[in-house]
């Protein structure tokens, strides 16, 4: 059993406007110091595998055919286990 | 001409798109479960606005993977006419039979009210029916209708007159004020703005009218008067 962790951002070059809001709401209560944030998605599969190779292939092939729209996102994973 | 409508899990303007063909044109109309696996039967695809599959992970995401969705790439190959309204433009661009992406408001506020648009190519099939840079009243309701695309695209709908329609007053954020876009041979356009919630002065604006007009003609002149019931 292999675990993969998915993270999804939004790519540099796109306006996140919750990201926006939220760094908005943090120095408003005193948090000046944050210059940008950005918000994203972390997602955890558990793979019924335990060929990593594969694995890596198969969470490649996810990310680009579902979890992730790469015209503004940007995804990586890790694998674990 | 035979209409089909597309009802994923989640659409909500099925009806109103079904309601425009029936009222504006009078077509044989008809609702297509997203499962089904022969459009062979439509001339024109509504792909109709609302929440499919409750936008989990990215509005449009899942649906692109619904069974018929195959069926609508298909249709777009034979040059059927193809037009995604609000959800149905995101499902097309995560389908990529369009291109871009649809992000969140850069308001961050869900946009429910009319907005006038300006028609920029009135020689598609959708908008023959109007005139050249005529301005419309169409009315918005989405919360991600922000659409995106890289500067060598924007060039590429540019230079291909792709842009349909385009907001007068820019409610989301779109780059180049885009309401609108449309593939490059012309037979698949999506659209944030409702034009089948526009298709009547009772409900205050009769301005989408001519975007279902504008499909039967289009149909008409390239299929013969033979083919017309």
């Amino acid at each position: 059993m292999l675990k993969a962790k998915v993270y999804v951002t939004i790519k540099q070059s796109v306006l996140d406007p919750q990201g926006v809001a939220v760094q908005g709401a943090l120095h408003s209560i005193g948090f000046k110091e944050v210059e940008s944030l950005r918000i994203g998605k972390y997602m955890e599969l558990e793979l019924d595998t335990d060929n990593r190779e594969e694995a890596e292939q198969r969470v490649k092939e996810m990310c680009e055919k579902l979890l992730a729209n790469t015209v503004v996102e940007n995804y990586r994973y890790e694998l674990e286990g | 001409m035979r209409f089909a409508v597309l009802v994923f899990p989640g659409s909500n303007c099925d009806i109103d798109c079904y309601k425009a063909v029936e009222e504006t044109i009078g077509q044989p109309v008809d609702y297509v479960w997203h499962t089904a696996t022969d459009l062979s039967a439509y001339d024109c695809i509504l792909v109709p606005g609302g929440f499919s599959y409750g936008d989990y992970l990215r509005c449009g995401a899942i649906s692109r993977f619904a069974p018929v969705m195959n069926e609508v790439a298909k249709a777009a190959e034979e040059g059927k006419y193809i037009l995604g309204i609000c959800n149905g433009f995101q499902i097309l661009t995560e389908a990529g039979l369009l291109p871009g992406a649809l992000r969140r408001n850069d308001s961050m506020k869900f946009r429910c009210h009319d907005t006038v648009l300006k028609v920029n190519n009135n020689t598609t099939p959708f908008t023959r029916g109007y005139a050249e840079g005529q301005e419309i009243v169409i009315p918005i309701a989405h919360g991600e209708g922000n659409y995106y695309c890289d500067e060598e695209t924007l060039q590429k709908l540019r230079d291909n007159r792709q842009i349909v329609f385009t907001y007068q007053d820019n409610p989301n954020g779109s780059v180049a004020d885009i309401a609108g876009i449309c593939n490059e041979r012309g037979n698949v356009i999506g659209m944030m703005p409702h034009p089948e919630r526009a298709v009547s002065s009772l409900l205050g604006s009769d301005d989408g009218k001519a975007m279902f007009t504008s499909i039967l003609q289009a149909w008409r002149d390239t299929h013969g008067a033979a083919n017309i019931r």
